[in-house]
């Protein structure tokens, strides 16, 4: 995907005026960046770099390292798909072959309207109701592949009426 | 009368947060109480309602609620009369899921309201506290946790008061602790549940560790997964500062310590200590060598002391009670109890804490009430991507670290995930080689390329390309990524391979010599199809594929498009006429 980086960087300034002179936030300032837009836009980390005196590289080098940042937009509504063991030996790839069927997207993917993002995370902490998967922060267990079409389909219903 | 709705992370999942809201619509005006409170731990009969009684005592506890049935509860609630909802109520037999328990780390979970300081207060909160302020001298606080023999409860297991002396007795007057609630291992929440529905436990046997050491600043390190555990923990947090028994001169007393909250950002190397401290001063997580050890060289170069949310949690329990009476739990080398995630193909599956020394058959089958679906039970997964898999023949081997380490797999910090006859062993291998290699760091070669090119060899066999020495080659691989690697993860990572190797050697040559995958998982080994004599069209197969790949017109024999099929068994399990074989 071209990246659009056109963003508005008045909106973590305030961010940067808390933390940028606090030694060791480098990481509390990119989750905080990701909070407001969503992803890591290279504008803003070029503009990390300027305020806290790292390098845009080591900046690259901690974002790239932690799995929670993302260097692309995501959709309005990000699917964790949980891979973990509970979930993994109750059969999560049939729920993730299921998302990906009724989406059209794979890990790391965003569906074409921007609706939906899916990612793989290693355990939500809800393993016995595992299989599990999380939207937008609520978590949903027990799935079965007709209960997660349901659910996706619900969120569509949701868009549509909105 | 007072309602209370079990909101855990897991509750909520199951729909606690709906039958709340729907419960206190009902309510309206009415005369009863409603209030929320942790994880209750049966996980398995979310979500939950306790009905109390005038008296604070449980009267009735109501499981698998949903919110329509409100208004029916509500009703017999007030009118005192119970008899209505009499279905609703737990049954005897999944009584005995707590009853075989004994908590001290989980003495709070399910009974307080985690977002209230003085229902903790109420059950005993902060009289450890207040005890160490008063009389206690930090030397006095070490030998009471070293008569109680309490080990660390992250994994290795290493004598708590041992690292807090160490750390006190460092020089300098700057020092940290640190308490590791990166709970990387996926398929264990026990200090999820512990941050989410007793925060306040965390927070005072923070103090007392910091008492102990001698320090003012202190970290929780918690995993970015868990968004409701924060909400609590700061939520906790800040109370605490407004009651004084944070922050400045707590209790009045001298000494002041302040709590900190960093959100990790998901690595799982990151729960190692050293990671743990790199990730902290906001560097990427990588591991270093020790020594020195965080007790001399921690968080800014300072003495450190990291303990688990676990460990932390069984302190105020252990000055309040004595650390004789905590010794009194447990076997020779291992005190006190032990919390247990209990998930997978298990009937009861939740939160389990068990005085060290119980068998694991008592674990799974007299709690957790055995394996599912009337299968058989065939493996258990102890200490996650570190751990290994516990067969059938070693059931009863005893909850202790040296007990648990003689199979080959470890305590861990307590996932306990239960398989049975459908998981394969060598898939589950290359199950936690796929997350190891993931995440391992790069920075030493033996785990960077030594867990890929395990990861390919158990690829190739579960793809139905092994080769004959393959096993050998594996066991050769493991033994040089143990000794080589840097860090606990590389040095770990091959137990999963080593003990499913060891335990389960047959489905390794079945998967070799024979091509086939004995517990039918591995897809390139099984092919689905439709026997058209037995298939009547019914159309109950197509519907339930994920991916579509079965075709027909209703009444006649229907297709399984093979190009397609994704193995995953649904139709096989879905078919009223057996007319699904499975090779
Ligand atoms: C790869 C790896 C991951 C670890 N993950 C965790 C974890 O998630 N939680 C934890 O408490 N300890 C974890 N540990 C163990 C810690 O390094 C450390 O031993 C522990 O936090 C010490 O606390 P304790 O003495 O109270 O057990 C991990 C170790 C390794 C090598
Ligand atoms: S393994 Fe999926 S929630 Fe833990």
């Amino acid at each position: 995907m071209a990246q659009a980086n056109t963003v508005d960087l008045s909106l973590i300034e305030e961010i940067l005026d808390e933390y940028a002179s606090v030694p060791g936030s480098l990481i509390t300032i990119l989750q905080k960046t990701q909070e407001v837009y969503g992803y890591l836009p290279m504008d803003a980390i070029y503009r990390i770099s300027e305020r806290t005196g790292n390098s845009p590289a080591k900046i690259m080098g901690v974002a790239t390292f932690y799995a929670q940042f993302r260097l692309q937009p995501i959709g309005k509504y990000l699917i964790y798909l949980c891979k973990g063991t509970a979930c993994h030996v109750n059969n999560s790839d049939l729920i993730g072959a299921t998302i990906e069927q009724e989406l059209g997207i794979t890990n790391g993917e965003t569906t074409e309207d921007g609706l939906f993002t899916l990612e793989h995370v290693a355990c939500l902490g809800c393993c016995s109701l595992a299989p599990v998967m999380m939207i937008n922060g609520e978590a949903y267990g027990s799935l079965t592949p007709q209960k997660t079409i349901q659910i996706l389909q619900d969120y569509r219903k949701k868009e549509a009426s909105a | 009368m007072k309602l209370v709705v079990g909101e855990g992370s897991c509750g909520i999942a199951a729909g606690a947060a709906k039958v709340y809201d729907a419960l206190e619509q009902a309510i309206g005006e009415k005369d009863i109480h409603l209030g929320i409170t942790g994880c209750i731990g049966m996980c398995f009969l979310e979500p939950i309602v306790d009905v109390y009684d005038d008296n604070g005592e449980l009267g009735a506890r109501l499981v698998k609620v949903n919110p329509a049935q409100a208004g029916r509860i509500v009703d017999a609630v007030s009118s005192g009369d119970l008899s209505s909802i009499q279905k609703l109520m737990i049954k005897d037999e999944d009584k005995t899921f707590l009853d075989k328990q004994t908590r001290i780390v989980l003495r709070h979970c399910g009974k307080i309201d985690p977002t209230s300081i003085d229902d903790y207060l109420d059950d005993d909160g902060f009289q450890a506290l207040g005890a160490v302020l008063d009389h206690m001298q930090p030397e006095e606080v070490i030998d009471e946790i070293k008569t109680s023999g309490l080990s660390g409860r992250g994994g290795a297991g290493f004598p708590t008061w041992f690292k807090w002396n160490a750390a006190r007795h460092a020089p300098g007057d700057e020092k940290y602790l640190i308490c590791n609630a990166d709970e990387g291992d996926p398929g264990a929440f026990m200090d999820r549940a512990v941050l989410e529905s007793d925060p306040f436990s965390l927070i005072e046997g923070m103090i007392i560790g910091a008492y102990a050491i001698g320090c003012k600043d202190a970290f929780v390190y918690v995993r970015a997964e868990y968004p409701l555990a924060i909400k609590r923990l700061e939520n906790a947090l800040k109370i605490a500062e407004e009651r004084n028994y944070l922050g400045d001169h707590i209790l009045g007393s001298d000494f002041s310590c302040h709590i900190h909250i960093k959100a990790g950002a998901g690595a799982f190397v990151c729960g190692e200590e050293t990671a743990l401290i790199a990730s902290l001063e906001g560097e990427r997580g990588m591991p270093r060598l020790k020594p020195p050890f965080p007790a001399e060289s921690g968080y800014n170069g300072k003495p450190s002391n990291i303990n688990n949310v676990e460990t932390f949690a069984n302190v105020a329990w252990i000055i309040h009670n004595g650390g004789k009476e905590f010794a009194k739990l447990g076997t020779e080398g291992s005190k006190g109890t032990k919390v247990f995630a209990l998930s997978g193909k298990i009937r009861r599956g939740g939160l389990v804490e068990v005085t060290m020394g119980k068998t694991l058959r008592e674990v799974i089958f007299d709690i957790g009430g055995g394996i599912r679906d009337g299968k058989e039970f065939k493996a258990v997964q102890l200490g996650g991507p570190s751990g290994g898999c516990i067969p059938a023949s070693r059931l009863d081997t005893i909850i202790d670290y040296k007990a648990l380490q003689a199979t080959g797999a470890i305590m861990g910090s307590g996932g306990m995930v239960v398989m049975d006859e459908s998981t394969c062993m060598v898939n589950t291998a290359k199950f936690f080689l796929e997350f190891t290699s993931k995440e391992s760091c790069g920075k030493c070669v033996p785990c960077r390329l030594g867990t890929k090119r395990l990861l390919e060899i158990l690829t190739r066999i579960c793809a139905g390309e092994g080769k004959e020495g393959d096993v050998e080659l594996l066991e050769e691989l493991c033994n040089a990524v143990k000794d080589g690697a840097l860090c606990g993860l590389g040095q770990t990572a091959p137990n999963p391979v080593l003990t499913t190797i060891h335990y389960f050697r047959d489905e390794y040559d079945a998967h070799i010599r024979d091509k086939s995958c004995p517990a039918k998982q591995c897809a390139d080994l099984v092919t689905y199809r439709i026997d058209p004599e037995k298939c009547t069209g019914c159309t109950a197969c197509s519907l339930r594929c994920p991916v579509k790949a079965i075709h027909g017109v209703a009444k006649s024999p229907f297709e399984i498009e093979q190009s397609l099929c994704i193995k995953c068994g649904s139709c096989y399990n879905n078919c009223h006429f057996g007319a699904i074989t499975r090779e």
